[in-house]
């Protein structure tokens, strides 16, 4: 028997995976053999590492470098200079936008010195298809103590000392739901996992998943415990192959094990679990639909109460938990509810996940302590707004969020404290935009999403996400009148005040929150035909500079309107005629001169 | 596999910890194989198989085993170092399978610096005392 003394950590996420990772994996084990390392030299595909937008990525440990962007072809050069010779390779290692400095170690690279792990403590440093090696790291012994030693009167006193609340959203205390549903009588109770995350720009629960499956599944364990559930679901949609793979592998190991089935740790307590495959449909996050959707019916959601703690899952006692949430389990289990209280605010302990995502150089998944501000998220952790633009606002929540503006950046990240600048903590996207964003154009978007994803069910929703998203168009082409604003204030209360769940109640916030903080910017495009990010395709003008023009011709060749004229031989200036021009937008970004202008505005409201 | 107790729960995590200690950090020795060109044509290779053979068969979880280029001393490869932490870096020079074994049982085991091995400048050990210093 032999020992390594290298491990590669490589990441095998799903964005790592996109970006090429499997193809370094096959490059790195051909030529570990060829140089004859393959007993030296270990390589381990992990779950998703968090810092995706510098994929593939690998760390290697013990020295803890961190490599970034590898391709198949950098790995002959790589294995021989640093595995062999033990030369670390200079050019694939992290530069830090900011001072072009490079940055060999892991836990240097402020991306991720200023994470606190906790959720995400086995990301990266687990191979999330082996049990054991998630045992090494203290796995199952919170489901240990939790069936061995503790009642669950204890566990629940435990979740409430540790002031665990939902990261699905809503942030309802975690305790309380599980106190609920065990109070109520049945002998037959469900305890599911929501993991239909559904926001865009959002995939916390799909790394957890990916990375360490076995946290969630033990979360679910301690859950069924508390309440004396037997029998669970994980819900997760099919758009997740990697984290559905990885899911099924834990729950087999996890089974041989006897850590799920019958009497689990020689406890005399059973509990087995499967795994439902959603569709995709954003209102199967909300729980009630989620729950008929797993009965085998539309996914619809119904008025509450009865609550699920009292009727679930084919109206037995249930309850929901999302997947950040039971990952967070097994830890408050194993080091108590003061240890995880220890961070955070008043009001909001622990860590929270974020997805970063739009805008901002570091894109990636960091986990930050609750009461961190969102500058420090976006611009210590995330390195700012890409080619020295300048920020405009970062939509927390997703389509039930809202936007903060650049003014209120100082606020923590609490639940109450978020929620009173008009948006939510949400179950963690965080979308950065940039200067040239438009406010407008980003609530029609939202507003699409909310109508496309809206059940039918009720009519508030059907119909008033319909009727605004038919203003928000209005007014991005120049044809809105200034008492749309009010119109959409006003619908925005009734379906807020109206609709029967939460995705009709929280479909208007963004246009709230925008209209609270850039309504300047609705008054351009309803009273001056202007937008102000130049984005609105219906209200920019395109020019020539002739100045910069080299009259190569090609934005003429590239028209399909045929609305560009002009000439090199004999010299002619190239124009582009307004009356033909259909704003596609194909000039502008194929001129390799940025000879091609924008201007918005200079004609006021074109359609009048 | 049969069900698990929760002694094999924790029987697990003591085997496994072993193979994936390398992960965590906190080494308190370190031992670098010179793996330049020269240390490589010297017989480095052979070391390094002696070495973590060696690593197989102990306990310890704070060993790390390292490889890096060429010293600037060719004639003395294969060269090893050895760091304990608290004690300044032993260089050994002329390595062999066996004397990695040696240096490996004594040195980074025992405490016991293989002053026969290690390059000159190194200076000479009481037969009290387990350490080495380094003259500066």
């Amino acid at each position: 028997m032999s020992t390594y003394r290298t491990h590669l950590l490589l990441c095998g996420g799903t964005a790592c995976h996109a970006t090429g990772s499997q193809a370094v994996k096959e490059a790195l084990l051909k030529e570990i053999a060829k140089q004859g390392l393959e007993k030296e030299v270990r390589v381990i595909e992990t779950g998703c590492n968090g810092f995706c937008a510098q994929g593939p990525v690998m760390v290697v440990q013990p020295e803890g470098i961190f490599y970034q962007k590898l391709t198949p072809k950098d790995i002959p050069y790589l294995v021989e200079e640093h595995f062999l010779k033990g030369r670390p390779v200079e050019r694939l290692f992290y530069v830090e936008p900011a001072s072009s400095e490079t940055i060999p170690g892991m836990n240097e690279i402020p991306f991720f010195s200023r994470q606190v792990l906790r959720v995400l403590r086995n990301k990266g440093a687990i191979d999330p298809e082996k049990i054991d090696e998630y045992i090494a790291r203290d796995g199952y012994l919170g489901t240990a103590k939790a069936l061995l030693e503790m009642t669950p009167d204890e566990i629940i006193a435990e979740l409430e000392k540790s002031g665990l609340r939902g990261r699905g959203g809503a942030g309802f205390p975690t305790y309380l739901k599980w106190k609920f549903a065990k109070a109520s009588p049945g002998e037959v109770k469900y305890m599911l996992c929501n993991a239909d995350e559904g926001d865009p720009g959002a995939f916390m629960d799909r790394s957890v998943l990916e990375a360490d499956p076995h946290a969630v599944l033990e979360g679910m364990i301690i859950g069924a415990k508390t309440i004396g559930a037997h029998y669970g679901y994980i819900y997760c949609r099919a758009e997740y192959p990697l984290a559905l793979r990885r899911l099924d592998i834990a729950i087999s190991q996890a089974r041989e094990y006897g850590l799920l089935g019958k009497d689990i740790l020689g406890s005399g307590f059973d509990f087995d679990l499967e795994v439902y495959q959603g569709a995709g449909a954003f209102v199967c996050g909300e729980e009630t639909a989620l729950m008929h959707s797993i009965e085998g019916k539309r996914g619809m959601p119904r008025p509450r109460p009865p609550f699920p703690a009292q009727q679930g899952l084919w109206k037995r006692p249930s309850v929901l938990n999302n997947v950040e949430t039971l990952a967070n389990v097994p830890q408050i289990i194993l080091k108590g509810g003061d240890w995880y209280a220890s961070v955070g605010t008043e009001g909001s302990k622990g860590t929270k996940v974020f997805a970063l995502s739009g805008d901002v150089i570091n894109i990636g998944l960091v986990e930050v302590p609750m009461g961190i501000t969102l500058r420090d998220i976006i611009f210590e952790i995330g390195g700012g707004i890409p080619d020295g633009k300048k920020f405009k606002a970062v939509q927390l929540g997703g389509p039930s969020g809202g936007c903060v503006p650049e003014h209120l950046l100082d606020t923590p990240t609490d639940y109450e404290a978020i929620s009173k600048v008009g948006a939510i903590m949400g179950s963690g996207g965080m979308i950065v935009m940039d200067e040239e964003t438009c406010m407008v154009d980003m609530a029609r978007f939202f507003i699409d999403f909310c109508k496309e994803e809206s059940c039918g069910k009720c009519t508030p929703c059907r119909e008033g996400t319909k009727r605004m998203l038919e203003i928000l168009e209005r007014i991005t082409e120049g044809k809105g009148e200034i008492e749309d604003i009010e119109r959409l204030e006003e619908l925005s209360r009734f379906v807020k005040d109206s609709a029967l769940c939460g995705l009709g109640q929280t479909a208007p916030n963004p246009v709230l929150s925008t209209i609270r903080y850039f309504r300047e910017e609705y008054e351009a495009h309803i009273l001056e035909g202007r937008c102000p990010a130049l984005v609105c395709q219906a209200l920019i003008t395109y020019s020539i500079d002739t100045e910069a023009c080299k009259s190569c011709g090609l934005c003429k060749k590239n028209c399909p309107a045929e609305a560009i004229t002009g000439s090199k031989k004999p010299p002619e200036p190239f124009v582009i005629h307004e009356e033909k021009c259909i704003h596609c937008g194909v000039c502008f970004s194929g001129c390799p001169f940025d000879a091609i202008k924008k201007s918005s505005g200079s004609k006021v409201a074109r359609a009048a | 596999m049969a069900k698990l107790t929760i002694e094999d729960l924790k029987r697990i995590k003591e085997q496994v910890k072993k193979d994936t200690a390398l992960r965590e950090g906190g080494a308190t020795v370190k031992i670098t194989v010179h793996m330049g060109t020269c240390g490589i044509a010297a017989g480095a290779r052979e070391v390094m198989d002696a070495l973590l053979q060696e690593m197989a068969e102990t306990d310890r979880q704070d060993i790390r085993v390292v490889t890096s280029g060429c010293m600037g001393m060719c004639s003395s490869e294969p060269n090893v170092t050895v760091e304990v932490q608290g004690h300044d870096p032993v260089v050994y020079q002329g390595m062999d399978a066996n004397k990695m074994r040696q240096v490996f049982k004594r040195h980074v085991l025992l405490g016991e610096v293989q002053t026969d091995f290690a390059l000159a400048r190194m200076k000479e050990e009481s037969p009290e005392e387990g350490s080495a210093e380094q003259e500066t």
